[in-house]
């Protein structure tokens, strides 16, 4: 009598498993957004899951990277007419809501996709897959983070795990600019100026943007900044070092407008200056150990 | 037999280190002769290029049509290009010969506009033609100056590594020839950067010189200056504050303050002008901690400090999170219309919501009540201008600037091309499509992949 019992009720266990999973009562539902309100220019977690799911009743298709640009801004917009909500663009309470009733996020599985660099959408009812297409690129090093570990982290990869682990998703770069532009202008800063406070690189960058927009000087980044003589970080390779996170932010700064310099075009260090030439020029003023001219 | 042994150890070690400094003098070498290679085809190809380019403005100005112009200018255009590109390669930073860039600049921009325009309807005017003319000596100059130089270097063999290594170490070179040459080469420039390129070319490169003479008020001394910064900031009394003023190269008289708060560990740099006391920019160095507050709770923040600081009404344009840092664009709206040209930029720490800085030196130099004309062209008539493929999903009303700098009233619409968002400017004025921008998507972090 008791083996049939056994199985009765393993059948029966199973069975209301079964009706949970379909019923939607697995684990990935559950989580979903914290309370902010999202808004176009916004990056980070947030935003992976709006477009997650955006993607999954598939109002969005473009690159699910975590910044709120205006593919995702027309997708929630669409979402929100179809939905006879206020258009307006930011995913607010009643919009989240909404979303997340239509849609499945699968938090754990997205980050995972993201932190290996692989391609991979989110579209709902097709197994997940047939969605992902992974990144030749990635060394073999980080491949042990991969399948099936994610409940156990502590284990002897579990270093190398916590270096990759780190959310890769997109970056909002300032118009006209590319990120290469912005690295290339954070060595040459942190070349020339690394001793100096935060305004001084503030100004080196404003300097070499202001050489790009003057039509005495080449007009690209590079241009100016790897014209003979110009710099003499570059003439004698300090600008191949390593810039640190003080001189990005400083080249982000200049590049999102900020000028302390009132438009100058050169500078030097009066202590060192070789050139009689340069005490010609206008001053403008002194930041740091640097004059600042026309 | 010792003595034997250490004989030949030192001939071998002698040899083994001539050896050593003989490999080590060529390869410098090489490299020497690879740079000396770069200098010398960039100058070669500068003359190259103005010798072209002297040719193909006297083709220009010998051909009898003034309407079938195009084809030359648009030569003279990319020649001025390539020539600017050979001189950026030279090593002539530390002299000043920025005049010839700058003359090829505005020639390149002049010949550019002219050659774009349609000919048929508004051919070359007299004064365009007189330009043409006096650029054309001005070239035979220049290129005159260039091949006597080249002519002389080459004669001397002259090299381009020498002159630099002279001008590194502060030493006048054993032969001035090139540094002349290229002096003169310059002050031949300079005569004609008086040149009339007319207004258009003018403008374009008039238009980062500010000025803030239109402003109102009278002139703050130092110590206004710092109670100034003291309202602006609502500061208490423990905060440092140190006050310079511009000097005279300055485009504008100003004071530029730095404020250590010792609480926050925050310094604030700050200019203010000396005219009226009107704020030009604040920024401020601080470390931020990790994100608590959303974009949107930034720009809520943002809007507050710019109600409290200015009295022109603002319209959030682009908000663009950076890590845990919020940057913010405002226009002035007039009317419903916005006003591109005056702008201001906040920036927000996202850890807290302070305002880590402020840029208003835009609008300070271009705002002014602007009279808007009504629109000649309606709505409906301006979107039969745009591609029928793109797909408008936002309409506004702008002033923006052209690319010679004139103000224009235009519709502003946002829409999508296939996968891309661009704007499109259509003047208001006369239907013509002013500005067509493609919009920045999100990049992919390419560092981490």
């Amino acid at each position: 009598m008791k083996k049939p019992m056994r199985y009765i009720r393993r059948t029966l266990f199973f069975l209301v498993a079964m009706t949970c999973i379909m019923a939607g009562y697995t684990p990935e539902t559950t989580h979903a957004f914290t309370p902010q309100v999202i808004q176009k220019g916004a990056t980070g977690e947030d935003v992976v899951e709006l477009q997650s799911r955006l993607q999954y009743i598939g109002f969005y298709n473009g690159p699910i990277d975590g910044v709120f640009s205006w593919r995702t801004y027309w997708a929630l917009r669409n979402f929100q007419y179809e939905n006879r909500l206020k258009v307006d663009g930011l995913a607010g309470f009643t919009t989240k809501k909404k979303l997340a009733d239509q849609s499945k996020f699968d938090y754990g599985w997205v980050h995972k996709q993201i932190r290996k660099g692989n391609k991979f959408t989110t579209y709902g009812g097709v197994p997940k897959e047939k969605q992902v297409k992974k990144n030749a690129g990635r060394k073999a090093a980080q491949q042990p983070a991969a399948p099936g570990k994610n409940a156990a982290p502590a284990k002897p990869g579990q270093k190398q795990a916590a270096k990759v682990s780190k959310p890769r998703p997109g970056k909002n770069i300032p118009d006209g600019y590319s990120q290469n532009d912005i690295n290339l202008m954070a060595n040459a800063v942190y070349g020339e100026s690394r001793g100096e406070p935060y305004i001084g690189q503030v100004a080196v960058a404003a300097v070499i943007i202001n050489r790009v927009e003057n039509p005495e000087f080449p007009n690209t980044v590079s241009g100016v900044i790897f014209e003979p003589g110009a710099f003499t970080a570059v003439a004698d390779g300090q600008i191949y070092l390593t810039p640190n996170q003080q001189a990005k932010k400083a080249v982000m700064d200049a590049l999102n407008g900020w000028d302390p310099t009132g438009e100058a075009l050169y500078y030097f260090n009066p202590d060192t200056a070789t050139s009689g030439w340069i005490w010609t020029r206008p001053q403008i003023k002194k930041i740091g150990k640097h004059i600042y001219t026309k | 037999m010792i003595r034997t042994v250490l004989i030949a150890l030192l001939v071998v070690a002698i040899a083994g280190t001539g050896y050593w400094g003989y490999s080590e003098h060529q390869k410098k070498n090489a490299i020497l002769i690879q740079a000396e290679n770069n200098y010398q085809r960039a100058f070669h190809d500068l003359n190259f290029n103005v010798d072209a380019l002297h040719d193909k403005i006297g083709e220009t100005l010998a051909m009898n049509s003034r309407r079938q112009l195009s084809p030359t200018l648009s030569q003279v255009w990319r020649l001025t290009s390539e020539a600017h590109n050979n001189v950026g390669q030279l090593p002539l930073s530390l002299l000043p010969f920025n005049k010839t860039e700058d003359f090829l600049t505005k020639m390149g921009d002049f010949s550019y506009r002219v050659s774009l325009r349609d000919l048929e309807k508004k051919p070359l005017s007299d004064k365009e033609y007189s330009t043409l003319k006096s650029l054309y000596v001005n070239s035979s100059e220049i290129q005159n100056e260039l091949r006597k130089t080249e002519a002389l270097a080459s004669k001397k063999n002259l090299r381009w590594m020498d002159v630099e290594m002279a001008l590194a170490n502060n030493k006048q070179p054993d032969d001035n020839t090139i540094i002349d040459g290229f002096k003169t080469v310059d002050k031949s420039s300079e005569g004609y950067s008086q040149t009339d390129f007319g207004p258009e070319v003018t403008n374009i490169h008039n238009a980062k010189k500010r000025n803030v003479s239109k402003l109102k008020g009278e002139n703050i001394s130092r110590e206004d200056a710092k109670k100034l910064a003291i309202k602006f900031f609502q500061l208490k009394k423990n905060v440092r504050i140190s006050v310079k003023e511009t000097g005279k190269g300055s485009e504008y008289k100003a004071y530029s303050l730095t404020m250590y708060n010792p609480e926050t560990k925050a310094t604030t740099y700050m200019d203010v002008t000396k005219k009226g006391g009107y704020p030009l920019w604040v920024l401020q160095d601080r470390k931020v901690a990790a994100q608590k507050i959303s974009l949107n709770e930034a720009q809520k923040q943002a809007v507050s400090f710019l109600n409290l600081h200015m009295k022109s009404k603002m319209e959030v344009v682009s908000a663009n999170q950076y890590d845990n840092i919020g940057v913010f664009t405002f226009v002035n709206v007039q009317d419903g219309v916005r006003i591109y040209p005056d702008s201001v930029s906040v920036k927000v720490a996202l850890d807290n919501g302070d305002i880590m800085g402020y840029q208003g030196t835009d609008f300070l130099t271009s705002h002014h009540e602007r009279t808007i004309p009504p629109a000649k062209v309606s709505e409906k008539q301006a979107r039969t201008k745009l591609n029928p493929k793109f797909k408008m999903m936002e309409k506004h009303m702008a002033i923006i600037k052209n690319d010679v700098q004139q103000e224009i009233y235009c519709y502003e619409f946002l829409g999508v091309l296939g996968d891309e968002t661009y704007v499109i400017y259509v003047s208001a004025e006369n239907g013509d499509e002013e500005q067509v921008k493609k919009l920045k998507e999100g990049e992919p972090d390419y560092s981490s992949m």
